[in-house]
């Protein structure tokens, strides 16, 4: 098999219909699904519509709702730690709030703890990988703001309850739609550099299920930018972070609060006991549990382990039924399948189209939408590429942009994109990108209010971690928010919380109880959890592995 | 899906083997894989050197020599093909001083940069750094920006910046690139980059209670009444 410019050669036949029909596309658009018709496509496509992919958790506050087997699995499974494997009563890190995960979410609940009094040496992040290793240094296309006159709160309020199918928790996407323009407004005090005019006017892009253009965007780097930018403003402050520790347990005191967590250090296999008068949740979500084994754009460390943590200590969950596929991952090359083709691509005018270089659909859909469109495309219709591998995607025609935007449009906007592609031969200022869905995001998770209160008290959460924010489905540019505005209220309202709490005497017979409880309800099983990494090792490797060291 | 991606996966031939050295030790592994799944393949499995994955966080840093070739190269270990003969390691960490200062305090002038890293003077303009940049960045264009005190360019050059650490790990003047240039892109953003007067207005207006009503009112809806606001909403072009 020759390759042409990147791709196989079997491919060149179908570029050549898309840039055949791009002249005409250039000019044209696909009509918007009606409510009816998103219905409709979702519950014959989607992943997340096929009632075999989940089953109801078996025990626990939130008995009886259907999550991914995968999920459900960590939740019926043994817990990591056995309580007589350790002494509370040697405290290694006393401390008032304890933060567990580094990413954007813990890092901006640190920051407003300390500008809300508390003193950095009264914080601790703890943290699986380093300190910004998470889906928010990944996220490109932009972050939501309603800041432009001709917008408002309010209707980014309508589309993003709109975009969650009506299910969303009202007061939650009140408190993401009203804080956005303090969000906004703080990063540039920070410095990040948003991409403005130079009048200082921001550059804004609409992302499917967006009826106003508010996604505001640091070129295609924009989750890197915020969180390079406020990791550095952690570290002039001083706010302790202990890397490659994660928490593995919750602690609880004897009437029933959450009291700081049991950490390991991955490196020398040692636990740490951390007692806090308020534990803030900032794990991220849960991409490398590969549900219904999709590839994902999630980082290493992104296995759920919040979610088990927080169902151990008896935290209701919310809206886990859900899981957002990004319509646009790589489809080919095998190198990158799986990773991010951001949606700002679609936001800056590129198509989706099959491989006679027909558009089949609006290309900003809400993602749950967009994404079953290419699934039908490329499975019920059988108009899309196939790759070496076996894999199936549609066109992405990156070059439109450069034809509607002026020639660098895409170099100037694109260039992780521009960059990634071309580390693996292919232009995509020149030739369409092969995309299908993958696994991107998680919808729900441990059910907060717009306090940042989880359903135990002394838990409190933000970012990824969190449900109800965006109900069944997030839109574009409303992640990097999430953890922004939850993330800054957990650090505002965690530091109230701690003025009037103290924590009594250290205990894990939470741990024991949900032994109990496993056993009740008929659970047999070797698994544990959390998981901590995911196990990529070859299979022949582990097929001769002795544990013997 | 994934089932009917595996069967037609099946078909295919075994891919041929290719053999690698990491960190000294010879493995056998399919040709086509990444670097860091080709060490997962041969049973590594990663605690440092893999973050993102997918080249945005600079966790997997990697230092290598090809077969019958004297020269150093550096890669990211998720975005760099593996190739028969190569000699590798991963850089698990890079230890590197970074200035502390408040931003508040700062002021973007000729010497801002340079007062918090007086080593950037220290350039000796070899270019290692460039070379050594798996973003193929400019790097020592941009020091030299912040030597004169060109924020701006320091900022504009470094912007695609993963932090990744191969820089200073060759820098012969000891100089830490990747937070010299946090640094500009902090002042750029904060101090020279117009403040957006949009954004402005739209705080001023939220504080003063501006959309509190209309809020108040879509909160009480029921999914019916939301609905039919949702699909009468014009969409702008």
């Amino acid at each position: 098999m020759e390759i042409i410019r990147g791709y196989p050669d079997y491919m060149q036949e179908s570029i050549e219909k898309v840039e055949k029909t791009r002249p005409q596309r250039l000019k044209a658009t696909f009509r918007e699904m009606t409510l009816e018709e998103r219905e409709e496509i979702l519950n014959e496509y989607h992943p997340d519509y096929k009632p075999e992919a989940k089953r109801e958790i078996s025990f626990g506050p939130s008995k009886g709702q259907r999550v991914p087997h995968e999920v459900a699995d960590l939740l019926e499974a043994h817990p990591l730690v056995n309580p007589d494997d350790v002494d509370l009563s040697h405290i290694d890190y006393d401390t008032d709030i304890l933060i567990i995960g580094g990413g954007g979410g813990g890092t901006v609940a640190a920051l407003w703890a300390h500008y809300s009094g508390v003193p950095v040496e009264r914080i601790l992040i703890a943290t699986k990988l380093r300190h910004g290793d998470a889906n928010s240094m990944m996220a490109q296309g932009g972050i939501q703001a309603a800041d432009r006159p001709q917008d408002s709160p309010p209707r980014h309020y309508l589309d993003a309850i709109g975009g969650g199918h009506f299910t969303n928790k009202p007061e939650l996407v009140k408190a993401l739609t009203m804080d956005a323009p303090k969000i906004i407004k703080w990063h540039q005090k920070l410095g990040v550099m948003y991409d403005k005019d130079d009048q200082g006017v921001m550059m804004e892009l609409a992302g499917g299920g967006t009826s106003r253009k508010r996604m505001h965007s640091a070129r295609d780097y924009t989750g890197m930018e915020i969180m390079r930018t406020i990791r550095d403003e952690a570290r002039n402050l001083g706010i302790p972070v202990l890397e490659f520790s994660p928490a593995v347990e919750l602690l609880m005191d004897d009437e029933g609060k959450v009291a700081g967590a049991v950490l390991f250090n991955m490196e020398t296999n040692q636990y740490y006991i951390v007692r806090a008068k308020a534990t803030i949740l900032a794990t991220g979500g849960f991409g490398r549990l590969h549900v219904q084994g999709f590839a994902t754009t999630n980082h290493y460390g992104a296995t759920a382990d919040g979610l088990v943590m927080a169902y151990h200590v008896g935290a209701n969950l919310i809206d886990l039924d859900s899981v957002q596929y990004h319509p646009t991952g790589a489809a080919y090359p095998e190198q990158i399948v799986g990773l991010l083709v951001t949606e700002k691509v679609r936001g800056l005018g590129a198509q989706p189209v099959n491989k006679d270089g027909e558009l089949f659909v609006y290309p900003l859909e809400p993602r749950d939408v967009e994404a079953a469109n290419l699934i039908r495309e490329c499975y019920k219709r059988d108009n899309g590429v196939v790759t070496p591998t076996g894999m199936r995607g549609v066109w992405l025609d990156s070059p439109m942009i450069d034809e509607l935007k002026g020639e660098g449009t895409i170099k100037k906007n694109l260039a992780a994109m521009v960059r990634m592609f071309d580390r693996f031969g292919i232009d995509m200022t020149a030739d369409p990108l092969l995309v299908f869905p993958t696994l991107h995001y998680q919808n729900g998770g441990v059910e907060i209010n717009e306090r940042t209160e989880t359903s135990v008290q002394g838990l409190f959460a933000g970012g990824e971690v969190e449900g109800g924010v965006h109900g069944k489905n997030r839109l574009m540019g409303n992640s990097l928010l999430d953890y922004n505005v939850f993330g800054r209220r957990a650090g505002i309202y965690v530091a109230e919380y701690i003025k009037k709490v103290s924590i009594g005497n250290l205990s894990l017979n939470h741990v024991r109880n949900y032994e109990e409880a496993l056993l009740n309800a008929g659970v047999k099983t070797v698994r544990k959890a959390p998981i901590l990494l995911p196990d990529y090792r070859g299979k022949e490797v582990l097929s001769r592995a002795l544990d013997i060291f | 899906m994934v089932k009917e991606k595996e069967k037609e996966k099946g078909k295919e031939q075994k891919p041929k083997m290719i053999e690698v050295y990491i960190m000294g030790k010879e493995y056998e592994v399919p040709q086509g894989l990444t670097i860091m799944k080709a060490m997962e393949y041969a049973g590594y499995r990663f605690i440092r050197g893999s973050g993102c994955r997918a080249g945005f966080c600079g966790a997997c840093g990697t230092i290598f020599r090809k077969k019958g070739e004297y020269k150093f190269r550096t890669a990211l270990a998720c975005q760099t093909t593996v190739e028969d003969g190569m000699y590798l390691t991963e850089l698990p960490f890079v230890p590197a001083n970074k200035a502390v200062y408040d931003m508040e305090e700062l002021t973007p002038g000729p010497n801002s940069i340079v007062s918090l890293y007086p080593e950037i003077a220290r350039c000796v303009s070899c270019n290692t750094c460039t070379k050594a940049c798996p973003q193929d960045l400019q790097v020592m264009d941009f020091v030299q920006a912040a030597l004169r005190g060109d924020i701006a360019k320091a900022a504009e050059l470094s912007f695609d910046c993963l932090q990744c650490g191969l820089c200073a790990a060759r820098c012969p003047a000891d100089i830490v690139h990747y937070h010299v240039a946090q640094l500009a892109r902090r002042l750029y953003g904060k101090y020279i980059s117009p403040i957006s007067e949009h954004l402005e207005e739209r705080n001023t207006e939220i504080n003063a209670g501006k959309f509190d009503e209309e809020m108040e009112k879509l909160t009480q809806l029921n999914s019916e009444e939301l609905k039919k606001l949702y699909t009468e909403r014009d969409v702008e072009t």
